[in-house]
């Protein structure tokens, strides 16, 4: 039951073959199976998740028609509000609050029937490539318990790869879908900017945060997608434009007379030997495939990591000044006679860890008046010519593409306190949260030195998510008939 | 103690520079970012969201109203209204702000680089407006444990989020310079304008006793004849017309006695007290504020079509200037009358009372007079007495109809403010009404002269004017109802005199 | 470009993060080679690039001036580490800053 695809057990269930309480049951088991080892999860709603199915069965039962998603299970980031469960986005800050208010992801996946186990780990507060940025303890990649599952949706990648759901929601700002995709075997897809929801999506930087799914294969991947995007008046930043056809296209499968730009920039010096070579196979397989396979050179991208690192930092370094021990979460040394902001400068000290502190302190200097012209504007400068670059680049492709990632997931504690070395890991990611278009990481193999995942990244303008995966299930198709199935089946049992 | 200068011996020597910033809450239904609603008071804390409580992943979405209302108020200060424009963060850490950033426009206002006109005695001033741009309010903290709801001395604080996310616009003038000894009037003036004009957009009901507009006031001093300001101080929150007289004239003052006695002024924030009508310095902060401000990035740019803000121009309402300008003429007021309706709250409720059929001269007279006394002894103000303008026309009616006397009419106004209903329940059931009735009134005549034959037989005689007594005896014993003109023609008819 | 301990120090103050001062040592250095990093952007960026703070060139987002369903004062305090007479209780404010 556990190894269907989330297509599958929505048509088993849709069938009369099988219940929703069945298939949560059994997904329930395997995490009570396999948590102890990969820490997927910061909080299983075990009984939630059974009377949501029951509902779904009892609405099947009634004759309703419900949509293809109705009654699977899904691991839902830590990040999104949820009025029936904490939310902490794996901070000490906000450690047991029950928000009274549920995002509109959330709301979309009740309506679709999906059935939520439970909230996922993540680097705190969204910040970081490898989940060990949790108050609650790092996540482990479950294709080798030593390394960490990407990040800083490393939660849901890892309970996804580790079969505790079919399917799994992430926030992807910097890379953290497409990266932790790629490092465990997945499909993650951030959609174009605006075109899902930020609405209860607890805000890392407001410009770039955008939800996205992860699956592990492309059509379960666009099914996810299309179940909670779309138009949101609660979102000034939500496109009004129709969801582009995502399941359609993830159907078709087929590049033929695509035309496929191969990223000069990413390449070369820093990147996994492994890496390039299933990179390469893959773009071979996409000009066997009918392809046009071009080279196209995005001068500025080597600028998008530093920009990128004062953009996203100074957008949190407000967004996170709520967490204030004043109205909600922690509150630390309120002895009755330090003044407030005494009480809020020891609760913030208290209640974020390292990773965040550092970027609330990059962003107040980057925003800081004598330093804005110099670094954020700058910055928003180099943003509007990493946009240029992209325009130019799809006035003479249909889609780029490069590694996901320079390389497989690192041992846990290899970066911990290196972050320079850490925030190369979105490298690759970041043009296309700063430009706002449409990108997905598939599985194209496993390299050769360590024998782990390695992601393609498919890129699209904005609003044609649809590429993404026509082209993504097109590899996806064509690898998996060369490997005898998924990539997730060499993974070794947990 | 504060050491001061008079006044004059101040504006003797230096000039005051002034700059004003008044926040006013608009008068939408819900927030500026949210759906809750504005209404004042309501329990505390229910009149928030997710939004206004600055909750993690909440995101505001601007009222389209607030938009409107913005502009009506910059296209009435003669701004321009900007093709495009941002909101941006203000970053500060503060309890009673939700988000510890207020939601703010700051290099790209909505509205900008316009004028208001104020009289002072008579006088014009230009007053030139820097910019007009809107943002949102903070909660409200009571300070618990210190002397009287102090913030100074306090154990802790409770926030009531209410008022948190209610739009404000922010309309800062330019600098204000060259009116002298004139400066507190002249603030005062602009302020008392400034309300008066928002109150006519219908953009707000900019009740300052509730805080619902508030203004920072900058001062500044320097030799007559200088060409370079002052150091200026901000006081901050003055809460009354009046108290923004008081705080320019106090720091004037002080500002010229610290410079007398060769001192310097410190660039601060200050607060004004209402009760010494003097200024105390805030808190001096060891960190220089900044605000970090930044475009917000849950906000998309605001960008009015032209056609939009021409519609808006088109259906601005007659403003307050162009508005005493016709009813001085109209009503055929001196300045100085003009003024005392105004002042007496008067100008609407006389302008109702003309348009439910009155004349301008009685309409002005009763609420001038007989229900503007009444208030004052009441201790309310004259539009919250329980009385409408057509109520007062009506009386007014049956005066010009005969059917009421001056003093009639007054008992029935007496009867309509005591809650004894409209103006004809009144007169019926308290049965005023001029006795018209030509028999009943000549039995009276012949009874008074009956009674009073000493003073019948004096006007008899030719002494006239004796009748006075007489026609008072008629109205006693009517109980004021008689006509008291047609009294007195039937008393000398009687008497031989007619 | 870099970064001095004392800047890091007023940083965490202005960001209200009482940190120690082995965690401040520690930041300092980190925050240095970060900001010498970062400070990249200065290179390529030309004046006449206009900044981009939106992804996406969308304007006038409005919603109508109509009041929706609030929260309860008990749902409003459900999470508040303190609370007295339907409002948030907090430790003593100092003055007003603005």
């Amino acid at each position: 039951m556990i190894f269907k695809t989330a297509a599958e057990l929505g048509g088993l269930i849709a069938a009369g073959e099988t219940t929703a309480v069945e298939v949560a049951q059994a997904h329930l088991e395997r995490i009570e199976q396999v948590e102890g080892k990969v820490n997927a999860f910061l909080h299983v709603a075990a009984e939630g998740a059974l009377e949501q199915a029951r509902a779904v069965d009892a609405r099947r039962a009634a004759g309703e028609e419900l949509g293809p998603l109705a009654g699977v299970p899904i691991a839902h980031k830590d990040v999104f509000t949820t009025r029936d469960m904490p939310t902490t986005c794996a901070s000490k800050i906000l450690e047991g609050w029950v928000p009274p208010y549920d995002a509109t992801v959330t709301t979309r996946l009740r309506e679709a029937g999906l059935v939520i186990l439970g909230k996922t780990n993540m680097d705190e507060f969204a910040m970081g490539s490898s989940t060990e940025n949790s108050a609650y303890g790092p996540t482990s990649n479950p294709w080798d318990l030593s390394r960490i599952p990407g990040g800083s949706s490393g939660g849901s990648s890892a309970a996804v790869a580790a079969y505790e759901a079919p399917l799994a929601t992430g926030t992807d700002t910097g890379g953290s879908i497409r990266q932790p995709a790629a490092v465990t075997g997945l499909v993650g897809m951030k959609p174009t900017y605006g075109g899902s929801s930020r609405f209860g999506l607890v805000a890392f930087a407001s410009s770039l945060d955008t939800p996205g799914p992860f699956a592990r294969n492309v059509l379960d991947a666009a099914l996810l997608h299309e179940a909670f995007s779309g138009h949101d008046p609660r979102d000034s930043t939500s496109i009004s434009q129709p969801v582009p056809p995502v399941v359609e296209a993830a159907r078709q499968a087929d590049v033929a007379g695509l035309r496929v730009g191969v990223v000069k920039e990413f390449g070369g010096d820093g990147y996994q030997p492994g890496v390039l070579a299933r990179f390469n196979e893959t773009v071979e397989l996409l000009e066997s495939l009918g392809a046009k396979v071009v080279e196209v050179s995005c001068p500025s991208f080597d600028y998008a990591l530093s920009s990128y690192y004062l953009i996203a930092p100074s957008e949190a370094s407000s967004n996170l000044a709520r967490f204030d021990a004043m109205r909600y979460g922690l509150r630390v040394g309120d002895d009755g006679t330090r003044s407030a902001e005494e009480v809020m400068a020891l609760t913030r000290a208290a209640g974020f860890g390292p990773e965040v502190k550092r970027r609330i302190i990059l962003g107040t200097y980057a925003l800081s008046s004598g330093y804005y012209d110099a670094y954020y504007g700058k910055a928003q400068q180099v943003r509007t010519l990493i946009a240029r670059d992209f325009e130019a680049a799809f006035g003479q492709v249909d889609v780029l593409v490069s590694p996901t990632t320079p390389t497989t997931a690192f041992p846990i504690g290899e970066r911990a306190d290196d972050p320079m070395a850490m925030y190369l890991a979105d490298l690759c990611t970041i043009p296309s949260n700063m430009a706002g278009n449409a990108a997905i990481s598939v599985p194209c193999g496993l390299a050769d030195e360590d024998g782990l995942p390695v992601g393609l990244q498919i890129m699209a303008p904005v609003l044609a998510d649809d590429r993404c995966y026509r082209v993504g299930a097109a590899v996806e198709k064509a690898l998996e008939d060369r490997w005898g199935g998924p990539l997730l089946g060499k993974a070794p049992a947990l | 103690m504060t050491t001061l200068i008079p006044f004059d011996e101040a504006l003797a020597k230096y000039s005051p520079v002034l700059g004003i910033e008044t926040h006013i809450e608009l008068g939408t239904a819900s927030k500026m970012f949210c759906g809750c609603p504005t209404e004042f008071g309501g329990a505390p804390n229910t009149h928030v969201c997710p939004v206004c409580l600055g909750m993690p992943g909440s995101l505001p979405v601007v009222n389209e109203k607030a938009i409107e209302y913005a502009i009506r108020i910059g296209l009435a200060l003669n701004c321009s209204i900007a093709e495009w424009c941002r909101f941006a963060r203000k970053n500060y850490f503060y309890p009673d702000m939700p988000k510890d950033f207020q939601i703010s426009q700051y290099d790209e206002p909505i509205c900008f680089d316009g004028y208001l006109d104020v009289e002072v005695e008579g006088e014009t001033y230009r007053i030139g407006i820097e910019r007009a741009h809107l943002e949102e309010d903070t909660g409200k903290s009571t300070h618990v444990g210190g002397a009287t709801g102090r913030i100074h001395g306090a154990s802790h604080s409770l926030v009531d989020y209410n008022r948190a996310g209610i739009p404000l616009i922010e309309i800062v003038t330019k600098p204000i310079e060259a009116t002298e000894e004139k400066a507190p009037l002249v603030a005062k003036a602009y302020a008392t304008e400034l309300r008066e004009l928002v109150r006519a957009l219908g953009a707000s009901d900019v009740r300052m006793e509730e805080g619902s507009m508030r203004c920072d006031v900058n001062v500044s001093l320097m030799l007559k004849d200088a060409s370079e300001w002052g150091t200026r101080t901000e006081t901050k929150n003055v809460n009354s017309l009046r108290s923004v007289e008081r705080s320019v004239r106090h720091e004037i003052e002080r500002q010229a006695a610290i410079l007398d006695a060769g001192g310097t002024i410190l660039q601060e924030t200050r607060h004004f007290h209402e009760n010494t009508g003097t200024t105390s310095p805030g808190r001096s902060k060891s960190d220089a504020q900044d605000y970090r401000y930044f475009p917000e990035p849950d906000l998309v740019p605001v960008a009015p079509a032209r056609s939009w803000v021409e519609e808006i121009r088109q259906a601005l309402p007659e403003l307050p200037a162009a508005r005493r300008v016709r009813i001085k003429q109209a009503w055929s007021l001196s300045d100085e009358e003009f003024r005392d309706v105004v002042n007496a709250g008067a100008l609407d409720l006389i302008e109702e009372t003309i348009a439910a059929g009155a004349s301008p001269g009685a309409a002005r007279k009763w609420w001038m007079n007989e229900l503007s006394r009444t208030a004052t002894t009441q201790g309310v103000e004259l539009s919250a007495l329980p009385i409408t303008a057509g109520q007062v026309a009506r009386i007014q009616a049956l005066v010009d109809a005969g059917e009421l006397n001056d003093k009639l009419a007054r008992k029935v106004f007496e009867g309509v403010l005591a809650g004894e209903g409209a103006p004809d329940e009144v007169v019926a059931a308290r049965g005023l009404k001029v006795v018209s009735d030509e028999g009943e009134l000549v039995a009276i005549v012949d009874k008074v002269i009956a009674d009073n034959a000493d003073t019948a037989q004096k006007v008899r005689d030719g002494k006239v004017a004796a009748a006075g007594a007489l026609v008072g005896a008629v109205m006693k014993a009517s109980r004021g109802q008689a006509d008291a003109a047609r009294a007195r023609e039937i008393i000398l008819e009687r008497l031989g005199q007619a | 470009m870099s970064i001095t301990r004392d800047e890091v120090a007023h940083l965490a103050r202005l960001s209200r993060l009482a940190l120690g001062e082995e965690e401040l040592d520690h930041f300092a250095v980190q925050l240095d080679a970060i900001v010498s990093a970062v400070a990249r952007v200065q290179e390529v960026a030309a004046e006449d690039i206009p900044p981009t703070t939106h992804a996406l060139p969308i304007t006038n987002v409005f919603r109508p001036d109509e009041v929706q369903p609030t929260l309860s004062s008990a749902e409003a305090l459900s999470g508040a580490p303190a609370a007295e007479d339907e409002r948030f209780r907090v430790p003593r404010i100092l003055e007003e800053e603005d």
